[in-house]
């Protein structure tokens, strides 16, 4: 999104991705009930909650894992229907999953490449990912010690990086990460937390799942709450405390907003 | 793709010591592998569990040394003429095995497969009298449909593989002695085109320097070619010398080969075959998409299939190319004794053809492989037998040799995997 845009338009851009009372159930259990959610271009919206609090659900339903039982996605204020994964990398979703799904075996180039390698002639072109791939590093700021060692040898942080800087290969416009600091150690997290910066500064959304309280403070603009599958809460991180975040997640507070914005709302038992 | 990230190419953002950023890119990367001497890479290699065939190349001077040193025929230009022929047959089906072995999976019916080829070749030929070109087709083509067969019980029903082979292993050998009838032998015609592939010997001696000659250059051209188009691109490259040191010691393996093959009967047309599959594949398997999908599926599963790649269909494909590639090896097999028989197929075979990839390099645990580790596997594997025959000692002390290389080897692929491990997640 350009700067200038909203100059020249009266109202604001709609957002990058809105959900609209999404809902999904399996089986017995109601996953997300009519959860709502903005994440707008250059933004960092972290998503927090308790475990079993919908978190991973909701990534899921907008990676096209799983599709919503109801409710309405939005991308770039039109609603789109995503019920499969590469109809959500094909709007520009890229998600990173918490088990990173790196092949071992494999370079970082080949791992970078993996699904969408170059071709010359019939032949894998080894020369372009590579230069491709040092490019992407590069812009960055990622050092790697050998883009030619099997990932296997790389550390936690470098294994992240990597799956990181893969999914933005396919430009996306939205990068979904789980969990990306969870296992690391403090200097692999603050490199990660450096790379989400940088997505930010580059224009593209960000929706985060974190744990941890200070990554979120560091690196999120927003935190949304999830807390038993429904919202519990919108704040901006810079106004927000840590105890007023804590106690939306376990429940101490209901937040008034939220239950002033979706119609329905009952308290859990 | 890239352009669009070229174009939206911009400063780092200062104070987090990222180092220069953009700007020193181009002169961050060549000293980066530039100042790597050998031994530096070759550690790291290590530790990183890629040591490739430097084990096996290792363990193939010793054998070759230890049986010299017992038995001067050992070296012969006609024992290593003949060594050269019988590593073909055996070969094939462990290039086989290494595709399977690179998905972590196991075939244990190459060997039931490649006796019922060379079982269905001489059938058909013999007393069908089918001509010996479309036999030989129907008999190849007959592994690979197995091969599909297989695959699809593992792939789409989900049977394990182990145990979808250990059917065939049993299965295919049933029906070998089922169409072999009564009789249990027959002969094949030893002038025919199967027999010749394994008897027919390129006398002139220009033959086997010329592919000397071909090897060596075509490897320099490529890799020659590489480096130039990786400067080209800012990329690190190899530094020439590498290259040269690499072509130097291939040109002096493939001319003392030359050498030695012309003082017998010249280069043998098995060799040649041998050789053309084993680097057609080696494309097949590092330079494709398909290989590379290959490789992905013996790392991680779930990976793969996140990046779309259709799993049951590149698997099933690889069962087929190790049920084609074991049919050609039996018929190889068949062409050295011009017979198919009840023992075709049947003992050592299957144990040897898995242990010659494994002993070679391949990794049991999948990922992790080279085509040519077939050559260098069953290279000592032969040698070791043939070294054993020639001083008259029992078959059981070669089966405990074998057995003890075969140890090492694996023991060598848990370590380096282990060791990568290790490296990778402290």
């Amino acid at each position: 999104m350009e700067p200038g845009s909203a100059l020249r338009r009266p109202t604001p851009a709609p957002p990058l991705l809105a959900l609209r009372g999404i809902s999904k159930r399996y089986g017995a259990v109601q996953a997300l009930a009519d959860v709502e959610l903005e994440v707008r271009a250059g933004q960092v919206v972290a998503l927090v909650g308790d475990n079993g609090a919908g978190k991973s659900t909701l990534i899921r339903v907008v990676a096209g894992v799983d599709s919503a039982d109801e409710g309405v996605i939005e991308w770039d204020g039109r609603p789109v229907q995503i019920t499969r994964p590469h109809e959500a990398q094909d709007l520009g979703i890229a998600t990173v999953y918490q088990d990173l799904a790196l092949c071992d075996n494999l370079d970082v180039v080949g791992n970078l490449f993996l699904g969408r390698e170059i071709h010359r002639a019939g032949v894998l072109d080894e020369v372009e990912m590579e230069r491709l791939t040092l490019d992407l590093l590069d812009m960055l700021a990622i050092r790697m010690p050998d883009v030619r060692l099997p990932v296997a040898s790389l550390s936690g942080g470098q294994r992240q990086t990597v799956a990181i800087s893969r999914s933005l290969l396919g430009e996306p416009r939205l990068v979904l990460l789980d969990e990306p600091t969870a296992a690391l150690g403090i200097e692999q997290t603050a490199q990660v937390l450096d790379l989400v910066d940088q997505l930010r500064e580059r224009g593209l959304g960000v929706l985060l799942i974190s744990h941890n309280m200070g990554d979120i403070k560091a690196v999120a603009d927003w935190v949304a709450v999830l807390r038993l599958g429904r919202n519990n809460g919108f704040f901006d991180v810079t106004t927000t405390s840590h105890e007023q975040i804590i106690s939306s997640i376990t429940g101490a507070t209901d937040n008034a907003v939220t239950r002033r914005k979706t119609p329905g709302w009952e308290v859990q038992p | 793709m890239s352009r669009t990230w070229a174009l939206r190419k911009q400063k780092p953002p200062g104070g987090q010591g990222a180092a220069g950023g953009t700007a020193t890119a181009a002169g961050r990367r060549a000293p980066a592998f530039g100042a790597q001497n050998p031994l530096d890479l070759l550690r790291r290699r290590f530790h990183s569990g890629e040591l490739g065939s430097v084990p096996v190349a290792l363990g193939l001077i010793v054998v070759w040394i230890i049986f010299e040193s017992l038995n001067e025929n050992f070296l012969s230009p006609r024992n290593l003429s003949n060594l050269t022929v019988d590593i073909v047959g055996t070969g094939m089906i462990a290039v086989g095995v290494v595709f399977v072995l690179l998905l972590g999976e196991i075939d244990l019916s190459v060997g039931s497969v490649s006796g019922l080829a060379a079982a269905a070749f001489a059938v058909l030929t013999v007393n069908h009298g089918v001509p010996e070109g479309l036999a030989l087709l129907v008999a190849v083509l007959g592994g690979t449909a197995i091969g599909a067969v297989q695959g699809f019980f593992f792939a789409k029903v989900g049977v394990p593989a182990f145990v979808v082979t250990l059917a065939g292993l049993l299965g295919w050998n049933g029906l070998m002695l089922y169409i072999l009838g009564v009789n249990g032998t027959i002969n094949i015609d030893d002038k025919g085109l199967l027999a010749m592939l394994t008897s027919y010997y390129f006398n002139n001696v220009a033959a086997a320097y010329g592919l000397a000659a071909l090897g060596t250059a075509g490897y320099f051209l490529v890799s020659y070619r590489d480096v130039r188009r990786r400067r080209a691109a800012g990329v690190p490259a190899r530094p020439l010398s590498e290259i040269l040191l690499r072509t130097g010691v291939l040109a002096v393996i493939s001319l003392a080969a030359a050498v030695v093959l012309n003082q017998f009967l010249g280069l043998p047309l098995a060799l040649l075959i041998f050789l053309v599959v084993l680097v057609g594949l080696d494309c097949v398997l590092r330079r494709t998409r398909y290989g590379r999908m290959i490789f992905a599926l013996g790392g991680s599963v779930e990976a793969a299939r996140r990046t779309g790649l259709n799993v049951d269909l590149v698997r099933i494909s690889v069962f087929m190319v190790s049920g084609t590639m074991a049919a050609i090896g039996g018929l190889f097999l068949a062409s050295r004794v011009t017979s198919a028989s009840q023992t075709s197929g049947a003992g050592l075979l299957l144990m040897d053809a898995i242990a010659a990839a494994v002993i070679g390099g391949t990794s049991l645990f999948g990922g992790r492989g080279r085509t040519w580790s077939a050559l260098l596997g069953v290279l000592v594997i032969q040698s070791i037998a043939s070294g054993v025959a020639l001083m008259g000692i029992r078959t059981a002390v070669q089966f405990m040799i074998t057995g003890g290389v075969l140890l090492i080897a694996v023991v060598i692929d848990s370590l380096s995997r282990r060791a990568q491990k290790a490296h990778g997640r402290v």
